[in-house]
């Protein structure tokens, strides 16, 4: 089984370490990922500005750089929303066809493809989970709080399996924090309250870290932390799963 | 009633509302409050999911056959006594409206909520035209003696706290200064209004629902004020969109029981009022509107927006709603809903509002007629872009980036410059004139890229 990491622009020039930890994750399940130097952007920032006329250059070259894998796996809920719904380039229908039915999102690719019963990481911080939009709404990773319908989530089911880490409950489950994509810049001043409350909600639950699917999210947050000169800590899903 | 800011954004009115952060926390929990009323109304009924499927159908079925569903209801109408008029624009509208108005010389006119006269623009209409009009609910009366649009199709004055309504009862209804009480306010209300129902030849009344098989048209309100206006005139004109339609009167079996929960987590409505054909001596009257309607039909991608049934809990769930406050989205209707159909009406105007959304789907989710809201933000997005309207800054940044992110040569080398522009010179980057860094720190570069990382670790 060959695997195909993908790394979104920004975690690949800020976030390496979740990249790290996402090709150590990988590879300590043994399996054999490369990670395709030629690969850029899912052209998610383009497209959900309005542009997406213009994301045919980053279409044909990521079909170029993953259509030869198994599967395509990447830390990022967002990234491989945006693939599944939009990836498509004229003449090369049949592949982005099959980019879409072959791209996980890390902990989906765990617990829906791998079935991981056990990880043999261990995390002993209070944790809150800032479940992404993207992952949640349209990967469906957990269940939404708007539906009248059972309740999962893979990225708890995951993190439940972290030794002494301790999960804490949200008064806003799946609220979400502002990012948005060009919506953090274009519509400062909501996209900066929302993450306030956003890590308000984690504080208040004394939370030591804030964990998720969505570097970006998370990128946001970690902003807003800082600038509050608080302790708490953000960190990829990845990099708590080969914590220890 | 004063204009709507048009000449702001949604970004920047969205700022002076964030102004009093605790105003906006107040609002945001006023809103939230009645997402989880409408929760735990919805999980009231095992089979709720089914019941949105069920209405999503009937409203499908209904846009499809929409000519037809329309000629029958008119017929019935007509057959039942009922006066029909057909308006194609706003201007059509309240010219019928007005031409009734005046065969019975009137000078004032009582009017329960809807959200089409706001969409027509109907108040400030018959004003310059020298009739008065009195809004009936209770949240409409308190915005209009503000002189302020609504903020919200459901709740129109959700941004007001009691003690203002208090001021300003105070100044025009002469209750004793301070007094906040709502039931105290709410009983002046009553007071002041009844006088007006009393007094009043003319009653205008929305439509929630028009049912095609009898030609009877319902009024869902909590006050009763339709019923009181309807009743005690002469005359009562309802106007109503072209897409209220729907076949059957077993129907409203679905729809009532969505409406409310939605909406404000009540079971139903205290009234659901059934209007059918006038009783002796009154006159009734229909205007039915297009606007647009007709044209949004034809278009696969923004056509089942007319799915609406005006519930509101797509505002109320918002996380960009709840925190910048109706009157941001500058137009008739606010919140999500707002934000794919203003750009229908006038796409240069209302270019900002499929973008006053993070697209997180949470609204999506809650309409009861499942309207893909979040997947028609992203559609409009692209149609505005499409016709020129966005910034040239925007498409010059927009067209660098592409140039960047299609290239992966490229792509490694401004990497590398944006993480150096950062390490050397944070002053250029780390100043008020970036949105990002006003009130969140940047990240803090890495020494090297991941992909850096991995030639040197990882490639064999
Ligand atoms: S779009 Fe849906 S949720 Fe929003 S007001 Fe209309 S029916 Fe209600």
């Amino acid at each position: 089984m060959k695997i195909g990491l993908f790394i979104p622009c920004y975690v690949d020039q800020f976030y390496p370490q979740v990249a790290i930890a996402t090709l150590q994750l990988l590879e300590k399940l043994r399996l054999n990922v490369h990670f395709p130097l030629a690969q850029t952007c899912c052209g998610q920032p383009m497209a959900n500005s309005g542009f997406e006329s213009l994301t045919s250059g980053c279409n044909l070259n990521f079909i170029n750089s993953f259509e030869e894998y198994d599967y395509v796996v990447s830390p990022s809920g967002s990234c491989v929303l945006h693939i599944k719904d939009h990836l498509h380039f004229k003449g090369r229908e049949q592949e982005s066809e099959n980019i879409k039915n072959k791209i996980f999102e890390l902990t989906e690719f765990l617990t829906d493809v791998l079935k991981i019963e056990n990880l043999s990481a261990s995390f002993p911080y209070r944790v809150g989970l800032h479940q992404s939009c993207h992952g949640q709404r349209g990967l469906h990773l957990s269940q939404m709080s708007e539906l009248v319908a059972p309740s999962f989530s893979k990225t708890e089911h995951l993190l439940k399996k972290v030794k002494g880490l301790e999960l804490v409950a949200l008064d806003r489950k799946d609220e979400c924090c502002g990012f948005g994509g060009t919506f953090c810049v274009a519509e400062e001043a909501v996209s900066v309250k929302m993450g306030k409350d956003r890590v308000a909600d984690h504080l208040i639950h004394n939370a030591e870290y804030i964990t998720g699917n969505d570097m970006s999210c998370l990128m946001h947050l970690e902003g807003i932390l800082k600038r509050q000169k608080s302790n708490v800590q953000v960190i990829h899903i990845a990099e708590i799963l080969i914590a220890g | 009633m004063s204009e709507l800011n048009i000449e702001r954004d949604h970004a920047s009115l969205a700022e002076d509302f964030n102004k009093d952060e605790k105003r906006v926390n107040w609002h945001d929990k006023t809103l939230w409050f009645i997402r989880e009323k409408r929760d735990k109304a919805a999980w009231q009924i095992p089979e709720w999911e089914q019941l949105r499927e069920h209405a999503s159908h009937i409203k499908n079925h209904v846009l499809a056959n929409l000519y037809d569903y329309l000629l029958e209801f008119e017929r019935k109408a007509k057959e039942n006594g009922v006066i029909i008029h057909w308006a194609e624009t706003p201007e059509e509208h309240n010219a019928i409206v007005q031409s009734i108005l005046k065969k019975y010389h009137v000078n004032k006119i009582v009017k329960s909520k809807s959200m089409l006269t706001e969409e027509c623009h109907l108040n400030k209409f018959l004003e310059q035209h020298g009739i008065e009009v009195v809004d009936t609910d209770l949240g409409e009366r308190i915005v209009q003696l503000a002189n302020e649009p609504p903020s919200h199709i459901v709740l129109p004055c959700i941004h007001w706290k009691k003690e203002e309504i208090g001021v300003l009862f105070h100044k025009h209804l002469r209750t004793p200064e301070g007094n906040a009480d709502p039931q105290f306010l709410t009983h002046a209300a009553r007071v002041h209004l009844r006088e007006h129902f009393l007094t009043s030849k003319v009653a205008i009344t929305g439509v929630n629902f028009a049912v095609a098989e009898t030609g009877e048209f319902v009024v869902c309100t909590n006050e009763g004020n339709a019923d009181l206006g309807a009743h005690l005139a002469d005359v009562h004109i309802a106007c109503m969109g072209i897409e209220k339609i729907i076949p059957k009167r077993k129907d409203l079996a679905v729809f009532l029981r969505l409406l409310a929960r939605s909406a404000t987590g009540q079971p139903i409505t205290t009234y659901s009022s059934h209007f059918r054909k006038p009783r002796v001596g009154q006159e009734m009257h229909i205007v039915l509107l297009d606007n647009g309607r007709s044209k949004r039909l034809a278009s696969d991608d923004f056509r089942n927006a007319l799915k609406c049934i005006r519930c509101g809990a797509c505002f109320n769930t918002c996380p960009v709603y709840r925190r910048s406050g109706g009157h941001s989205y500058h137009t008739a209707i606010a919140g999500p809903i707002g934000s794919i159909l203003a750009p229908a009406w006038d796409i240069k105007k209302n270019s900002d509002l499929p973008f006053a959304s993070t697209l997180c789907g949470s609204c999506s989710n809650v309409c009861p007629v499942k309207i893909d809201i979040h997947n028609q933000l992203y559609k409009w997005r692209q149609e505005i872009v499409r016709n020129g309207y966005v910034s040239t800054k925007k498409k010059v940044s927009m067209n660098f980036m592409e140039l960047i992110l299609s290239n992966p040569l490229l792509f490694t080398l401004s990497g590398w410059i944006g993480r150096k522009i950062l390490t050397y010179l944070p002053f250029i980057v780390n100043n008020n004139f970036n949105p990002w860094y006003k009130q969140r720190e940047m990240p803090i570069p890495p020494k090297e890229s991941f992909r850096s990382w991995y030639q040197k670790n990882k490639q064999h």
